[in-house]
């Protein structure tokens, strides 16, 4: 679905006359590969290069050096920059700064309206992918007047009713209270799960990344960790050494198997850490 | 507090005036104000009021809600009446001190008084039944054929419809920055007005600031939506006028030509 190749990513700073006076670099040398229908969780504190990673996926930054493929779309190509767009749907931070319309309805209507498609079409795709996030009820409402987490549903609707192959979320959760949270999370994977649409998220709430298939974790714009939840989450002082949280439960874990307890590492909820104490006690 | 505020207080009813196109309202809308400045006979301003009156009525929209709006004209009515009243020159009929009050300026000041208030409710009227949506489709539609003199018709019709989106966000901004700024002890309550005025200053800027950070993500978020400008667009409602707009199109034509005949007729009154 998505296969990055060597990717660099050089930020050009300019001086206060506006002449370039150096290059950052934010991405440097990543290469990794997405499946078609995978969750993929990309980890990693701030100005780790998270957010360059998934600009590129969807043709709104250029490699500077290496190169990225959406779905077989060469991302360099400008003349498929459209198409790439539309396979790689984008979710921002903050739904306020992407909801475009003044009514839920029309403002999922933007991506179709956008792409050409007939009004009928449009309609159909609207009443989908409000349902597909639950915000159907709302559709003749004012954005303004929903929540955090019900607006950045509706930017997921917006989203999938271009009907993307892909969806990347950059920190969809960021600005959005524990409920909020929960639905958007909820919202994305009955997508990945009922629909086949891979989705990339990016978060540094550890929480959320649990249910992913994989996870990348990145630091100073390389990629330093990857495996599935439990392999990257069972090196606790790696990810600490990052700057990252690994879920509570895991760390608890971590603790009491320090501390001389018989517990397994890499355990990710409260079940499975119930079961290994009980292991424990017999 | 601002969440509530609506751009030319939109009011939710179904009526038939609700239901016209949006381009008639707005055509509409300028043509009875042309006609308000076509009549000059007080015959005029009657027809013109009933045909007001009549579109009030198929509204839906409650008198005292539109009467509410008119209270914020009330001093500029007073003032452009006193002036029309005090310093028209003719025949006296009245005189207080350097005042006078002449018959013609008591004529003008009665015909402009009753011109601005049906101007105002007959325009407060559309913006009553329309969103401002269907106002910005409205614009764009009827200012289409200019895109061939190379006028930016859809930017400008898509940026009057973001900065409408975007008032309610950035009220609710500035009433957060107000507090923040309190908070901190700046002086929003002082009654001097240079004080007043620098007050202002950390009110601004950051809200300025915001303002720009918001249009660039909003921008991203338009581009990663395939958002490339009007050409190759479809739209989720278009505007299509039905046998309504027609029949309305014509009952405007019919009130215009009135209009010039009661303007071109020697009528005394």
């Amino acid at each position: 679905m998505i296969k990055i190749s060597k990717l660099v990513h050089d930020y050009i700073q300019r001086d206060e006359e506006g002449n370039p006076s150096g290059t950052v670099r934010a991405i440097d040398d990543v290469s990794l590969d997405v499946k078609p229908g995978q969750f993929i969780a990309i980890l990693g504190h701030n100005g780790s290069g998270k957010s360059t990673l998934a600009k590129h996926l969807n043709a709104l930054l250029f490699p500077t050096e290496g190169a990225v493929w959406v779905n077989g779309l060469d991302t360099r190509d400008r003349d498929l920059l459209w198409d790439v767009r539309q396979t790689a749907g984008m979710v921002f931070q903050n739904p306020d700064n992407q909801i475009i319309g003044q009514v839920v309805e029309e403002d999922v209507g933007f991506g179709p309206e956008n792409m050409g498609v007939p009004t009928e079409e449009i309609w159909k795709r609207v009443e989908e992918s409000l349902k597909a996030v639950s915000m159907y009820d709302y559709r003749k409402k004012s954005p303004n007047r929903l929540s955090g987490g019900q607006k950045q549903r509706v930017c997921i609707a917006g989203v999938i009713a271009m009907h993307p192959r892909c969806i990347v979320m950059d920190e969809p959760t960021a600005m959005l209270d524990p409920s909020g949270r929960a639905d958007v999370i909820r919202a994305a994977l009955d997508l990945n799960r009922n629909e086949g649409i891979t989705v990339i998220l990016i978060t540094h709430y550890m929480e959320e990344a649990i249910q992913a298939d994989h996870i990348f974790v990145m630091d100073k714009g390389k990629v330093t960790m990857q495996g599935s939840p439990r392999e990257v989450f069972s090196r606790v002082e790696e990810m600490q050494a990052l700057h990252l949280d690994v879920p509570q439960v895991t760390l608890l874990a971590h603790r009491l198997r320090q501390s001389g307890l018989a517990i397994p590492e890499g355990i990710l909820t409260k079940e499975e850490l119930a079961e290994a104490l009980r292991r424990c006690r017999q | 507090m601002f969440k509530d505020i609506t751009l030319g207080q939109y009011y939710q009813t179904d009526s038939l005036l609700h239901r016209l196109d949006p381009r008639v309202k707005l055509v509409g809308t300028l043509v009875y104000i042309i006609s308000l400045f076509v009549v000059d006979s007080f015959t005029g301003y009657i027809l013109a009021g009933i045909f007001l009156v009549c579109m009030i009525r198929l509204s839906n929209v409650p008198v005292g809600f539109i009467v509410r709006g008119m209270r914020a004209i009330l001093i500029l009515l007073l003032i452009t009446m006193s002036f029309n009243l005090f310093l028209t020159p003719g025949e006296v009929i009245f005189r207080a001190g350097f005042l006078k009050i002449t018959k013609q300026g008591l004529s003008f000041a009665v015909k402009m008084a009753i011109r601005l208030s049906l101007l105002v409710i007959g325009s407060s009227l559309m913006t009553l039944t329309t969103t401002p949506n269907q106002l910005t489709d409205a614009i764009e539609s009827l200012l289409g054929p200019m895109k061939r003199f190379r006028v930016p018709v859809h930017e400008i019709a898509m940026m009057m419809s973001i900065a409408l989106r975007f008032i309610p966000i950035l009220m609710e901004e500035t009433d957060k920055i107000m507090k923040a700024q309190i908070a901190r002890g700046a002086d929003f309550e002082s009654k001097n007005l240079i004080k007043k005025m620098k007050s202002l200053v950390p009110l601004l800027v950051p809200l300025f600031i915001s303002a720009f950070r918001r249009a660039n993500d909003l921008a991203m978020a338009m581009e990663a939506r395939c958002y490339r400008g009007g050409a190759g667009r479809t739209k989720m409602k278009p505007l299509v006028y039905q046998g309504r707009d027609q029949a309305a199109y014509f009952v405007l034509v019919a009130f215009f030509a009135v209009c010039v005949v009661l303007r071109l007729a020697p009528i005394p009154f």
